[in-house]
């Protein structure tokens, strides 16, 4: 190739490629390295450290909170896109819908953890409320700031994303397998066994991963919304960035490893399930 | 089937419908805008709100600057590189925002002026907006014909920069403009690195707030909302306009 086109290559791409490389792809590579080195040189106990028992039970929470806000995303979403799909629903409800569900997506964090507060917390509005009609919820054992309460503030951002996920592929169930089903005499019910669920499930499956990797990542919602009490690996990996805990640096990055190997491993089995989906969509 | 919008529709409206009366809630004295006017006259409040004004706007401007001429570029003459592109632009949603962090505070520590003001945060904000942003410009750009427009504009003696910002630009306005909105939301409710950093971002002055006043901080996550709503109506009229 001429030396100019080259020049060219490098004037265009090279500021990307440079920024990504630098702030991106080092640091996490960096990371990796850190979780391995000590004072002494090469070691693997900061790896081991994650399986310190405080460790062990954030990295339990974090996956319990996610893998429960995944499996009500998945559901309330689900069910959600079905009914906004459904025909005689007049456009405007329709355009509520997705506009809703887009804000509702992106609402997460700080804003999001005050608005429960504001509605479920000790002090809350509906708590008030059911309080003033005989129901004592935080005396019945139910805490916003506990794994239930997670799960029930993550289904804000959950839900909508899942519809967001899932309409193409419901748009997708053709009409005609319906029709053409009940032609030959299925009811609804063998409809959604033998065609409905599995034509759908690979991406219903791959949201559900999508879903659990949103959760698990999350970072500002439960801080603001727990004070950082619950124990949940973000929020270890933070007090060790913050200096709060006497904990090393390198424990800290190994943490933060472990996340990143959690979250890869989500993202390639989405992937994978991604590409199953294209089968069904052939045009 | 229809019965379960009362249930959806319930658990969407009663958090919102909550934060605004806890925002009203003035004690003994009943309810009005008592949190609202302290908050106005808070000069914290606007510093913070500004500076994620500021940060939003700078972010939106360095992603482009750096991200419209790479696509346009992989696009046009070196497609095979899209593995690359498609690869760096999800490890930020690989990569949590925590880890990031982790990973950029243990090797950038200096020099003061570079790590040391608010600044800084454009670094990670334009990474976490990476993803859509890639997402929009590519989608727009593979939906125009590069090659033509490119040979059309160097036959009328262009350069690549006029050719970028007086025929790319303008052909891609709507992608670029749900880009920079969906940039606007995130920058302007990011957490995670503006409180390990220490920077008084609007987010990191919310849960400020929240610890000292409920009903300030129901106010500013009503705020908070509304300006999300705003964005987000923003990109939906936007894409309306370009499907007419």
């Amino acid at each position: 190739m001429h030396w100019r086109e080259r020049a060219a290559d490098l004037v265009f791409l090279g500021p990307f490629l440079l920024f990504a490389t630098a702030f991106l792809v080092v640091p996490t590579f960096g990371l990796f390295v850190q979780a391995v080195t000590t004072a002494h040189g090469f070691s693997l106990a900061p790896l081991a450290t994650i399986w310190h028992d405080n460790h062990l039970v954030a990295f339990r929470n974090s996956i319990e909170v996610s893998v429960l806000s995944a499996l009500v995303g998945t559901l309330g979403g689900a069910i959600a896109a079905w009914l906004a799909l459904a025909p005689g629903l007049p456009r405007w409800a329709r355009a509520l819908v997705s506009t809703f569900s887009a804000v509702a997506a992106n609402f997460a964090g700080v804003p999001l953890a005050f608005a429960f507060i504001s509605t479920l917390g000790t002090l809350g509005v509906i708590t008030g409320l059911l309080k003033s009609i005989g129901i004592d919820i935080y005396a019945a054992g139910f805490s916003l700031f506990h794994i239930e309460g997670l799960v029930i503030v993550y289904a804000y951002f959950q839900i909508p994303l899942m519809l967001i996920v899932i309409t193409p592929a419901l748009e997708g169930l053709r009409r005609e397998w319906r029709e053409a089903a009940e032609s030959l005499g299925a009811s609804t019910w063998q409809f959604w066994r033998h065609i409905g669920l599995p034509v759908l499930l690979p991406s219903l499956l791959s949201a559900t991963i999508l879903l659990f990797g949103n959760a698990f990542s999350a970072f500002a919602t439960p801080y603001a919304l727990t004070a950082g009490n619950l124990p949940l690996v973000p929020i270890d990996i933070a007090n060790v960035l913050s200096g709060n805990v006497s904990v090393s640096p390198a424990q800290g990055a190994a943490l933060a490893c472990g996340m990143i190997v959690v979250m890869a491993a989500a993202m390639l089995l989405y992937g994978l399930l991604a590409r199953r989906v294209g089968k069904w969509r052939a045009r | 089937m229809k019965w379960l919008w009362a249930p959806l529709g319930a658990y969407f409206a009663l958090p919102l419908v909550a934060t605004a009366v806890m925002s009203l809630w003035q004690g003994r004295q009943g309810y009005g805008f008592h949190a609202y006017a302290e908050l106005i006259h808070t000069p914290e409040m606007w510093n913070s709100l500004l500076l994620s004004a500021r940060l939003a706007f700078e972010t939106i401007v360095a992603g482009l600057a750096i991200l419209v001429p790479a696509v346009f570029w992989m696009n046009l003459r070196v497609p095979r590189l899209r593995p690359v592109f498609d690869f760096v632009s999800v490890l930020p949603l690989v990569v949590p925002a925590i880890s990031l962090v982790a990973g950029i505070t243990a090797i950038y520590t200096g020099p003061d002026w570079f790590v040391g003001t608010a600044n800084f945060l454009v670094v990670p904000y334009v990474l976490l907006a990476l993803p859509y942003t890639y997402r929009a410009l590519d989608v727009g750009m593979r939906a125009l014909d590069l090659r033509t427009l490119t040979e059309a504009a160097q036959s009328l003696g262009a350069s690549w920069p006029t050719m970028i910002l007086r025929v790319l630009v303008p052909n891609l306005i709507t992608a670029l403009l749900g880009a920079a909105l969906l940039t606007m939301t995130i920058v302007i409710g990011e957490f995670t690195f503006a409180s390990i950093l220490l920077f008084n971002t609007f987010a990191v002055y919310i849960n400020h707030i929240g610890s000292t006043s409920a009903t300030r901080a129901a106010a500013l996550s009503l705020l908070a909302f509304l300006i999300t709503w705003l964005a987000m109506l923003g990109v939906a009229l936007g894409g309306r306009r370009a499907a007419r």
